[in-house]
């Protein structure tokens, strides 16, 4: 099998580090060869920051190169166009419709652009955009984010339900795991 | 064993753990940190955060002295810090074996220069294991060991960003725990002052011939056949995953897990076995050169930057094979750097010290974000304790003139690091510098790491605690003052009267990281439109919770953690919230 290449992409702070161990151990449950790569450090304070996902019989690079991303998976709407270049010719994206504006917007020195969502679908992407903030809040918390994007993200893989679960009782605490199932299953349903 | 999916830095932590390690003392540094926090999580071995990355090799060098095997690990700018023990304890070797990690950061993610740490393993003259993925990072662990204790020397680990922070599957094994050695006084061996020194230097030269001899036969380097050998590729660490990725076999490669001493027959074998050799390296031409010097004429820095990280596009470019294209937008996507947090305890001091127009010497840490519009504060940073230094020759030559606006601004953990011998020298040869502590109570930018000023230690159990106001006393600052960086015209005050004074000071601006568990925050606050007039003043501390949202400011209540700042600079009331604090 070819290797599949995932992105995940947000504002740092966000919880795409939860969002890319929950889909590692998914499909490392499925027994593909598995490689995550990560930026911890400055930009993880509300900078732009990108998780790549590989899987496959044998993948060798731990990141993703411009055109080959089969999935870009963002929970911002800019950092999903940010990253348009990595995305195959006819991939997907998954975006959560917040917009956040970065430090050059606030201070009035670049512009938050206008339809974004219209723009990637022109540029060729498929874009499936979804108000993910609104649906945490419905679960219980608007830090559920990240786990409402992975219920959305589950209908792109030819996968049971029954191994995201399992990887959310992994890896969720106890005392949170109620909240991220109704986070999961109401990006799931949307 | 079933394989886990782990951190290149857990798996190292991992072989520290299965050879044995029983002593572990670091300054935390991205990307290396996870290696110490991993290993603090195995009860079988003993822990630290020492206060700077020469404390760490030293207590580590004393470790291996003692008969325990040993391990310290640090960025690639933390071993600029050891190198002063370093290059020693090259010469007088080890008893068990010690194991030095360093990681480097090619892309400077989160540092301020992307040097090349094999040049260290070449002036030091001790060798350097390159793993190039998680299973060879706990396997160059193991193996680190075992090479240190049969060459009588530290061996180093080398990491860099991609290794060490990615995840791919890794199989683990048990630990073995060697008996401690038997300690034995040998000052010819340890005490290097230059007689005995100068014997054991032809010792380490001779260790360097024999460590050749080893890479030439370790199956650390490996030639993988290819179908055409047109072209061969010696390469290491993560140019080795691009360089497999876009070649797959078609051609030969020589891929080197030993970086220095390196191999001389074998990279001749294999050269002369291939038609064009090409060495895919990042950063400096360490291979490269190597292959010049033995003769050959690889293609190298010809064809690939100096600069940066590679990628698979970039190999294949290179290679002059296809690579894909992905599609843009037709509109600029503005840049989103990294920014002080929501309530971070830094913004209120560098707000005030922007007002007063301050000339600010920076350091290592959250805080050179101060640097950044709109508070746009800091002027200069270079390394650790750089700040505190710098300050005094900076006043010194300027005199009154830069005395009454320029301070110095460095962290807890920084101080501890490097800050402690700059301000000796302020106390000592009495230049007028105000020295500004941004103590936020933990070490920031790495990821919450504890330090000799938290009270706590790397297990968060009770530990020492040095008291800044009076450490900052001892060492002959009269003039000690502590602000709380939430309270704007308190920290005004402060600024202001202590750079009007004509002797040495310190003010300790001091609040918990608005990010520790610990930290209770208030509710958010919120704009009342009606009271807003748009003047903007709350746009001016760069909070990331605060835009202008229908010409009016607007808190995102998400990330607003109601620290009150801006509430302080808005003349028309106009935020609500907690209306007794502030």
């Amino acid at each position: 099998m070819k290797t599949k290449n995932i992105m995940i992409v947000g504002v740092g702070g966000q919880g795409s580090l939860l969002a890319s161990k929950l889909l590692g151990q998914v499909l490392l449950s499925q027994g593909y060869d598995v490689k995550v790569s990560e930026v911890h450090g400055m930009s993880q304070r509300g900078g732009s920051v990108v998780t790549y996902v590989r899987y496959g019989d044998k993948v060798y690079s731990p990141v993703i190169d411009k055109g080959e991303a089969d999935l870009i998976v963002s929970f911002e709407q800019l950092e999903a166009a940010r990253w348009l270049p990595y995305l195959r010719p006819d991939g997907q994206i998954v975006t959560n419709t917040q917009a956040i504006d970065p430090m050059p917007v606030v201070t009035g020195k670049a512009v938050y652009p206008e339809g974004l969502i219209d723009k990637m679908k022109a540029a060729g992407a498929r874009v499936d955009a979804l108000d993910c903030v609104t649906l945490a809040r419905q679960a219980g918390s608007a830090k559920a984010v990240n786990v409402v994007l992975l219920g959305k993200l589950s209908h792109y893989f030819d996968l049971p339900e029954s191994a995201w679960q399992e990887a959310l009782t992994a890896l969720v605490p106890p005392k949170f795991l109620d909240l991220n199932r109704k986070a999961f299953a109401l990006g799931r349903d949307a | 064993m079933m394989k886990k999916l782990m951190l290149g830095n857990v798996a190292a932590a991992r072989g520290l753990y299965e050879a044995g390690c029983s002593f572990v003392s670091s300054y935390p540094g991205t990307p290396s940190t996870e290696i110490t926090e991993e290993a603090a999580k195995y009860d079988e071995i003993y822990c630290e955060w020492a206060p700077n990355e020469k404390v760490a090799m030293e207590a580590a060098f004393g470790a291996c002295l003692a008969g325990a095997r040993s391990f310290c690990g640090m960025k690639h700018v933390g071993l600029n810090v050891a190198a002063d023990p370093l290059f020693t304890i090259s010469y007088t070797g080890v008893n068990a074996g010690m194991v030095i990690a360093v990681a480097d950061d090619p892309g400077m993610h989160s540092s301020q220069n992307e040097q090349d740490s094999r040049h260290y393993a070449k002036a030091a003259k001790l060798p350097m294991l390159e793993p190039a993925d998680s299973g060879e990072a706990l396997a160059f662990a193991r193996a680190a060991y075992e090479i240190s204790e049969r060459f009588d020397c530290p061996v180093f680990l080398k990491m860099c960003t991609r290794i060490a922070h990615s995840q791919s599957l890794t199989e683990v094994g048990e630990r073995v725990l060697p008996p401690l050695r038997p300690y034995e006084k040998n000052i010819p061996k340890y005490v290097m002052m230059p007689g005995n020194a100068i014997r054991r230097h032809p010792v380490v030269e001779e260790r360097t011939r024999s460590l050749i001899a080893f890479a030439e036969e370790t199956p650390l380097n490996r030639a993988e056949a290819g179908t055409d050998s047109a072209i061969g590729i010696i390469t290491s660490s993560t140019s080795y995953q691009y360089v497999k990725e876009v070649c797959g076999d078609r051609y030969p490669v020589l891929k080197l897990g030993m970086v220095w001493p390196l191999p001389e027959k074998k990279i001749r074998d294999f050269a002369a076995s291939v038609g064009r050799l090409i060495v895919v390296e990042e950063l400096d031409p360490f291979i490269e050169d190597h292959c010049r010097n033995l003769g050959l004429s690889p293609e190298g820095k010809s064809l690939f930057p100096l600069e940066g990280e590679f990628s698979q596009n970039l190999v294949a470019e290179k290679l002059g094979l296809p690579c894909p294209k992905g599609a843009a937008l037709p509109d600029a996507v503005p840049a989103r750097p990294p920014v002080m947090c929501a309530g971070c305890p830094h913004r209120g001091l560098f707000y005030t010290l922007n007002r007063n127009k301050c000339t600010v010497l920076g350091d290592i840490g959250c805080y050179t974000l101060g640097a950044v519009a709109p508070l746009s504060a800091i002027e200069m940073t270079a390394c650790m304790g750089a700040s505190v230094s710098a300050i005094h020759g900076f006043n010194k030559v300027r005199g009154e003139e830069s005395e009454g606006k320029t301070v110095a601004v460095i962290g807890d953990s920084t101080f501890m690091h490097s800050g402690m011998t700059g301000l000796a020298n302020i106390a000592y040869n009495q230049s007028n510098s105000t020295v500004i502590i941004l103590d936020n109570s933990i070490t920031g930018m790495t990821g919450h790491q504890q330090n000799p000023t938290t009270g706590y230690n790397i297990k968060g159990d009770p530990a020492g605690k040095i008291d800044l106001e009076s450490l900052c006393r001892a060492m002959g600052i009269q003039r000690v003052r502590v602000v709380d960086p939430y309270d704007l015209a308190a920290c005004d005050r402060a600024v202001k009267e202590e750079l009007a004074v004509h002797e040495p000071s310190v003010i300790i601006s001091r609040r918990p990281c608005a990010l520790l568990k610990y930290v209770k925050h208030k509710p958010p606050l919120a704009v009342d439109p009606d009271k807003c007039r748009s003047c903007q003043a709350c746009m001016k501390i760069g909070c990331p919770a605060i835009s202008m949202k229908n010409g009016k400011a607007h808190v995102d209540d998400t990330l607003c953690v109601g620290c009150g700042v801006c509430r302080q600079l808005c003349r028309f009331d106009a935020f609500s919230g907690d209306e007794k604090e502030g």
